[in-house]
């Protein structure tokens, strides 16, 4: 089948088996943040953006996104470093196989929520799941992130 | 995984029902539940350009497309404000932000899965099923049919004044539940639907008018009428056991969940 979408704002026009996981897709494409986990539609590995809202590339087919937009990690480089570095100075970067998933979540996350409290964070990032440890240094990595966010917005 | 030989985007519903006449086709809403199959399908129709991803208000009713995704209804005011958040609470412990920014309405509903908070939550409301041949027919109806090759186009839920919450029990964050539980107070007598037992929700209504003027008693007799209908409502209903929990279990959780959701919709007032 002909596929028209644009990856990290890079048209791509292709043909594809009617059935191919946007998953596959997007690693075959060099982007390979997304990353295979549950592949049951509950780690959040696999989280990407369609149309600027966080979604599981696992899950949806890859063939709803014919001429629509798709963000990966690999898009978001600068801003996903700049929050990376945040989940590092608590020691939450842990093994780093979920952080790709839950960076996307945690920005489109600023994107959707203003000021969020801790039970809203904690209830928007429910779906990405981390087999280290607990999640209490990625919360305190989440919240300093936001507060300097928060910063550097009101100094404008 | 999701297999076919073609995936098919419908130009009409007309045309979706026809393709999906074959036994080897299938409706795709999110793929939350299809993609979970072994099957090889011949034909995936993909019903997504057809503008079933709106939810329409008027001053009558709500009509949810069913393409909309269970994250649209989670952040739809006027349909939290209609239901006292009672939407919001069915889905918002499904999974995460992105599976319900995946996962349809139409899917959860025409798929009449036992563990689904969203066919538990629209049952007490006024809520109808829209389908492509079978026309308009009440959702606690729709749930009972088996199933057919038919389209569901739109739930309505006619804006019936009514009081009602939400309440399901989980043995862990973002698992399926063990038990889902909806209750509204309407013009036309006191409803309950109990879901996830596991099977599939079911509607009842307060026939032994066990909460009949609730609102004007005393609070010593209130907690006495939701005691007694908490114990009623939850013997109505069959139950059994899986890998989540016994049957007595989920009888008990049941009488527990209806006396606090009962409980909460009259704290409110």
């Amino acid at each position: 089948m002909d596929i028209k979408l644009w990856i990290n704002g890079k048209l791509i026009k292709d043909s594809v088996e009617p059935d191919t996981p946007m998953l596959e897709y997007l690693r075959s494409k060099g982007c390979y943040s997304v990353k295979r986990g549950c592949e049951t539609s509950n780690c959040g590995l696999c989280t990407v953006w369609l149309e600027g809202k966080p979604i599981l590339s696992c899950t949806l087919p890859l063939m709803r996104a014919d001429g629509k937009h798709i963000t990966t990690l690999e898009g978001l480089q600068s801003e996903a470093e700049e929050f990376g570095a945040f989940l590092a100075d608590e020691g939450a970067e842990q093994c780093g196989f979920c952080n790709s998933g839950f960076i996307m979540n945690v920005l489109a996350m600023k994107r959707e929520l203003k000021n969020p409290t801790e039970e809203e964070i904690k209830e928007y990032l429910a779906g990405n799941l981390c087999r280290c440890t607990g999640y209490v240094g990625q919360l305190r990595a989440i919240k300093n992130y936001l507060k300097s966010v928060k910063g550097e917005a009101g100094n404008e | 995984m999701l297999r076919c030989n073609e995936y098919i985007f419908a130009e009409s519903l007309g045309e979706a029902y026809e393709l999906n006449s074959k036994k080897s086709a299938a409706i795709v809403g999110g793929n939350g539940w299809l993609k979970l199959g072994n099957r090889q399908w011949g034909s995936v129709i993909d019903i997504s350009r057809l503008g079933l991803d709106k939810i329409t208000e008027t001053d009558e009713s709500f009509t949810i497309g069913a393409m909309v995704t269970l994250r649209d209804i989670e952040k739809h005011e006027g349909l939290n404000a209609y239901t006292n958040g009672a939407v919001k609470e069915s889905v918002r412990h499904i999974v995460g932000t992105q599976f319900r920014n995946t996962v349809t309405v139409g899917g959860s509903i025409f798929g009449r899965f036992g563990f689904s908070d969203v066919l538990t939550v629209f049952m007490v409301m006024d809520s109808f099923a829209e389908l492509y041949k079978g026309g308009v027919i009440p959702l606690h109806e729709f749930a009972k049919l088996p199933y057919d090759n038919d389209i569901l186009v739109n739930i309505i839920v006619k804006k019936t004044p009514l009081k009602m919450a939400y309440s399901s029990f989980r043995n862990q964050q973002t698992d399926f539940p063990v038990l889902t539980f909806a209750h509204a107070f309407r013009e036309d007598g006191a409803f309950s639907a109990i879901g996830a037992r596991p099977s599939r929700a079911e509607l009842r209504r307060d026939d032994e008018s066990i909460l009949k003027d609730i609102f004007s008693l005393s609070y010593e007799e209130a907690e006495r009428a939701v005691d007694a209908y908490a114990l009623w409502i939850s013997s109505q209903y069959a139950y059994e056991s899986n890998l989540r929990a016994s049957a007595d279990y989920r009888r008990h959780i049941a009488e527990v969940l209806a006396r606090r959701t009962v409980a909460s919709i009259l704290d409110k007032g």
